[in-house]
């Protein structure tokens, strides 16, 4: 009895270890650094960098399509979120930083001890504009202008027929229906930057302090992008925001600025970070901006969420400083914003962002 | 709804003065009710809208009023009672076999559209959009688990045989105790306590592999302790005699007699337990967290495992999310096969490892 | 918990202590030791993390408002979801249990009761999956039914939520959760009341629920309620499932179970904010878990004792 049991186990554990033999033959989409090096770009290693999540899809992105032009580099992004991003670029831990915020300025003086007096750059790179999705049977233009949208997401117009929703748009007819506001549930860029929309932008109607946790409380509220678009398609009088490339099948609002109710798209967005003032008195490289969240300038999408590069203008060693510079040359490239646009549905700079920027990545040297 | 003799005259053993026990229905008066209801109710349901949920629940309830009120004129309010609390009985079963049901059909359905050999070949590396796979995750939990059962089945083990070999008074029942409360420990407390037990050593924002399988075995080790601790009380004590007769030391007793004698029960034990742990998202969330590449080395960086792959797939699909979204169901139907092919695995071990008792 | 009744102990060891049985038996007895440290280690590990978070200052906890005021809405959307699943599987499990010891065909119970723990084998992220793509969607009609006719209740209180990811909804999913651990605990009772008992029970004339009423449930009420306790704290501690489906926002106290607003629960608040926060916030999250584990640990603590109560005194029957 007690042979026989065990020849049986050892039966079952060579199985098993045959098991996972077959499946330990690697992923066919990841290649080997070693074999094949020195062709094509010549630049070899492994290039670290951590922080928002929000940029992640872009990064695959130019991540797939640097390999390309350097197949022998790898670069890995740790979506931490911003604030683990920078504390762990500060500490040294990474080679790059992705924030969805710019350096504060505790922050600051940090940098210096990690990149020595020659400072940081931080260059955004990731434009992603916000749109205010709906879902509201008959009504295909909808426009709505800043008080209007703090009105509805706090929750103070509650009808579809609204005068204010009817003073923005004279033409269309809007339903007797109750609106339903959804938001994310979870901690999030895309909240922030809409928050931050709308205490620039709509004055009293938004009394809240921009916050990265949806401050208003009685709204729909669900996880992630994706899970604010469902919950909009799913519930018919919804109202949402989130990432302009997700939007899919949904109303799109046009955003009141000024004048105008301009649409979100790629150039409207990238036209209002362009016209945004770039921070005083930080470093020379470091092109930190204040986005003009109330901009009154035809053509700008004011409700855009941007997320920077951030790294040393001297590293210590030179294979790092050349690693960063050549992927930076290549992120802010038109291919490489294509590869972004592609990926996640950013919006490309403008080629006056991207000259601002190759300055600083001209800049970058080894100690 | 039945023939009856419905008021016949109350006989003369009438034990109890609201009884009528003149009348008893006949054997298929229930499936009688229940067909005479289903009609009923599509009847409804034609005059209403028409759903198969609302027909369901309406039969049910149209049947068990209906043999209620006819159990109650026929044989009395004791077996009207008697009938209605079996259909209520009856219903609580069936209930409880909807979500089984649903959640099964919905994950295989949804499951199976990637359900091909490319979702077992790549990882998600320079993947956008279409194709990609769930390799790096499917490893990843597989070295993670292996990595949890390598801690916990020592310290599990040890433990039950200490408690049902050796322990006696305050420490045997201490530990019997809170091994019980172990086993409640939410799981995304055990993922915190590994947490903090790392960040003392390795800084903030750390994210291991091992530090999975450490929040893992704490949910792991009282699971392995409970049951092998019941299969060890099995082991006849005869057996344990006979070996001390023979001048064997205790501890060669327990490796050479017990444990052999109870390996089957103790294999059950330790896949169930692994399919315990195998599903659990809520500590690798917060421990191991997420990356897209093959990272087959538990000391260093994060890991994907399969279900936190599947959650950031399902909540963060990216441009277009249809694809995302399809892997992360698919990622969810190889867990469900998974933990069943574990659980049919720990019956298979009972059934061909158990000691053949000649008696 | 079967069949067994620990065994005597064993006749005394041979009288020389060979180092083997030394190092063995002391292995033995560190491994349980080791337990007891793991335990004192998840309460030690839990608090240190959360001090920095006990002892800032108000204004840096998430919402400014102090940790008692961010942690608050947490632990009642934590409680009120359990409660519901409570509410929900505890009538249905005890009916389950029932019908496998009692109504079920003898030959049928086991596969029965094989098909009700599968419930349990399920992953609670495929919970969550099933319960926002299947569940939710499915249970706004009926939400909507329920406003129309019973709005006027606070519970069911309007507007309904156009996706179904309620609170109401939550406390459904955890129901069907913990329906297999309950059930499990009533049916083990149930099989065990004494023979006699029951057939004494059906020899006066009772009808086989009056029997149930009369000799089943007494015997098993602490089982059941042990079961139940042990199911609320399964239904505390859950995370995924929440996670993924409820649509809790800072809505702080509110008993409306059908509407958009509900308070998050703790665990799925930290499983939703942990991956992402740094410094401060990440203290905050492991001093809400230490809370958690807290009342966990006080449901379990009276669940076993009043399971083992149970136990001590089945023996003389």
């Amino acid at each position: 009895m007690k042979l026989s049991t065990k020849t049986r186990a050892t039966t079952l554990s060579v199985a098993l270890a045959s098991t996972l033999a077959l499946t330990a033959c690697g992923a066919s989409n990841e290649t080997d650094n070693a074999s094949s090096s020195g062709e094509d770009g010549g630049l070899s290693g492994t290039l670290v960098g951590a922080g928002a999540s929000s940029q992640q899809a872009a990064m695959q992105g130019w991540s797939a399509g640097y390999n390309s032009v350097q197949p022998d580099v790898t670069v890995n992004y740790d979506p931490v979120g911003s604030g683990g991003g920078r504390e762990q670029f500060l500490a040294g831990g990474t080679d790059f930083a992705g924030s969805d915020a710019a350096l504060d300025e505790e922050e600051l003086a940090e940098a210096e001890e990690r990149c020595g007096a020659s400072g940081i750059f931080e260059l955004p790179n990731y434009i992603a504009p916000i749109a205010v999705v709906y879902n509201l049977e008959g009504v295909e233009d909808l426009n709505l202008s800043p008080e209007t949208v703090a009105g509805i997401f706090n929750q103070q117009i509650t009808t579809w027929n609204d005068p204010a929703i009817a003073a923005d748009n004279p033409d269309a007819t809007l339903p007797d229906q109750a609106i339903t506001p959804v938001n994310r549930s979870d901690e999030s860029g895309t909240t922030e930057n809409f928050t931050e929309y709308l205490a620039a932008a709509a004055g009293e109607a938004w009394p809240h302090e921009p916050s990265g946790d949806w401050p208003v409380s009685g709204g729909e509220a669900a996880q992630g992008t994706s899970g604010v678009v469902s919950a909009v398609e799913a519930g018919a009088g919804s109202i949402g925001y989130a990432d302009l490339s997700q939007a899919g099948d949904l109303g799109v609002a046009n955003i009141g600025v000024g004048e105008e109710f301009v649409e979100p798209t790629a150039e409207s967005a990238a036209a209002v970070v362009e016209n945004s003032e770039t921070l005083e008195g930080r470093g020379e490289y470091d092109f930190a901006i204040e986005l003009a969240r109330d901009t009154t300038e035809s053509g700008n999408y004011p409700i855009v969420l941007i997320s920077y590069h951030v790294g040393c203008i001297e590293y210590e060693d030179q294979e790092t400083a050349d690693l960063v510079k050549d992927f930076m040359t290549y992120v802010v490239s038109e291919d490489g914003q294509q590869a972004a646009a592609e990926a996640a549905g950013s919006a490309p700079i403008s080629d006056a962002l991207r000259e601002q920027a190759q300055s600083a990545i001209d800049a970058i040297t080894a100690a | 709804m039945s023939t009856s003799t419905a008021q016949g005259p109350a006989t003369d053993v009438a034990p109890a003065p609201e009884q009528r026990p003149g009348g008893r229905l006949p054997r298929w008066a229930p499936w009688a009710a229940f067909v005479a209801a289903l009609a009923v109710a599509y009847l409804v349901g034609l005059a209403t809208s028409t759903n198969v949920v609302l027909l369901v629940i309406y039969t049910v309830v149209i049947g068990t009023a209906g043999l209620y009120v006819a159990s109650r004129i026929v044989e009395g309010p004791r077996r009207a009672v008697d009938r209605l609390v079996t259909c209520l009985v009856s219903s609580a079963f069936g209930i409880a076999m909807v979500p089984l049901v649903s959640l099964a059909y919905e994950v295989i359905r949804r499951g199976v559209l990637r359900f091909d050999g490319e979702f077992f070949g790549a990882s998600l590396v320079g993947v956008i959009g279409e194709g990609g796979g769930a390799y790096h995750a499917i490893m990843g939990t597989l070295i993670i688990t292996l990595l949890t059962t390598l801690i916990s089945v020592p310290i599990g083990l040890l433990t039950a045989i200490y408690l049902v070999e050796y322990g006696s008074g305050r420490l045997k029942r201490a530990i019997t105790f809170f091994v019980d409360v172990m086993t409640g420990i939410p799981s995304i407390v055990a993922g915190l306590f590994a947490y903090a037990l790392f960040v003392i050593f390795f800084g903030a924002g750390i994210r291991l592999g091992i530090m999975g399988a450490v929040a893992l075995s704490v949910l792991m080790i009282p699971v392995v302790v409970r049951s092998a601790e019941e299969v060890l009380k099995l082991v006849p004590n005869e057996l344990r005699e006979a070996a001390y007769a023979l001048g064997v030391p205790k501890w060669r007793t327990i490796v050479k007699v017990v444990l052999p004698t109870a390996i089957a029960g103790l294999g059950t034990g330790v896949t169930l337990a692994i399919a315990r742990v195998i599903g659990e998202t809520a500590p690798l969330l917060v421990t191991v967290g997420i990356t897209n590449g093959t990272n087959l080395n538990p000391f260093e960086g994060r890991m994907a495992t399969l279900p936190v792959y599947a959650f950031y797939q399902l909540t963060q699909p990216g441009v277009p999310p249809e694809n995302a979204i399809d892997r992360a169901w698919t990622a969810a139907l190889i867990l469900i096969m998974l933990v069943m092919g574990l659980n049919v695995v720990a019956r298979l071990i009972s059934r061909f490892f158990a000691p053949k008792t000649s008696r | 918990m079967t069949v067994t009744s620990p065994p005597q102990e064993p006749t005394a060891p041979p009288p020389v202590r060979r180092p083997g049985d030394r190092i063995f038996s002391l292995s033995a007895k560190g491994a349980g030791i080791l337990i007891l440290v793991i335990l004192a280690g998840v309460t030690l590990f839990l608090l240190a993390e959360s001090f920095p978070a006990l002892t800032a200052p108000a204004e840096e906890i998430p919402g400014e408002g102090g940790l008692a005021s961010y942690v608050w809405p947490l632990i009642f959307g934590t409680l009120l979801s359990a409660a519901i699943a409570l509410l929900v599987a505890t009538p249905l499990a005890v009916g389950i249990a029932l019908f496998i010891t009692h109504y079920a065909p003898r030959r049928l119970a086991q596969v029965l009761g094989y098909v009700v723990d599968l419930l349990a084998a399920i992953p609670s992220i495929v919970y969550g999956f099933w319960g926002i793509a299947w569940l939710a969607p499915r249970l706004v009609p009926f939400y909507r039914w329920l406003e129309e006719n019973l709005g006027f209740i606070p519970l069911f209180a309007g507007p309904v939520s156009p996706t179904g990811r309620t609170m109401l909804t939550i406390g459904l999913v955890l129901a069907v959760m913990i329906l297999p651990i309950v059930s499990a605990i009533s049916r083990e009772v149930f099989s065990q009341v004494p023979t006699l008992h029951t057939e004494a029970a059906l020899a006066l004339g009772a009808t086989r629920w009056e029997m149930i009423k009369m000799a089943v449930i007494p015997y098993g009420k602490s089982g059941i309620i042990g079961g139940a306790m042990l199911g609320l704290g399964r239904a505390l501690g859950e995370t995924m499932a929440v996670a993924i489906i409820l649509s809790g926002s800072a809505a702080g106290i509110t008993f409306a179970l059908i509407s958009s607003a509900n308070p998050q629960t703790i665990a799925a608040n930290i499983a939703l904010q942990f991956p992402e926060s740094t410094g401060i916030d990440v203290n905050t999250l492991i001093a809400s878990g230490l809370v958690l584990f807290v009342i966990t640990l006080l449901v379990n603590m009276l669940a076993r004792w009043i399971v083992n109560r149970r136990a001590d005194f089945s023996g003389a029957n």
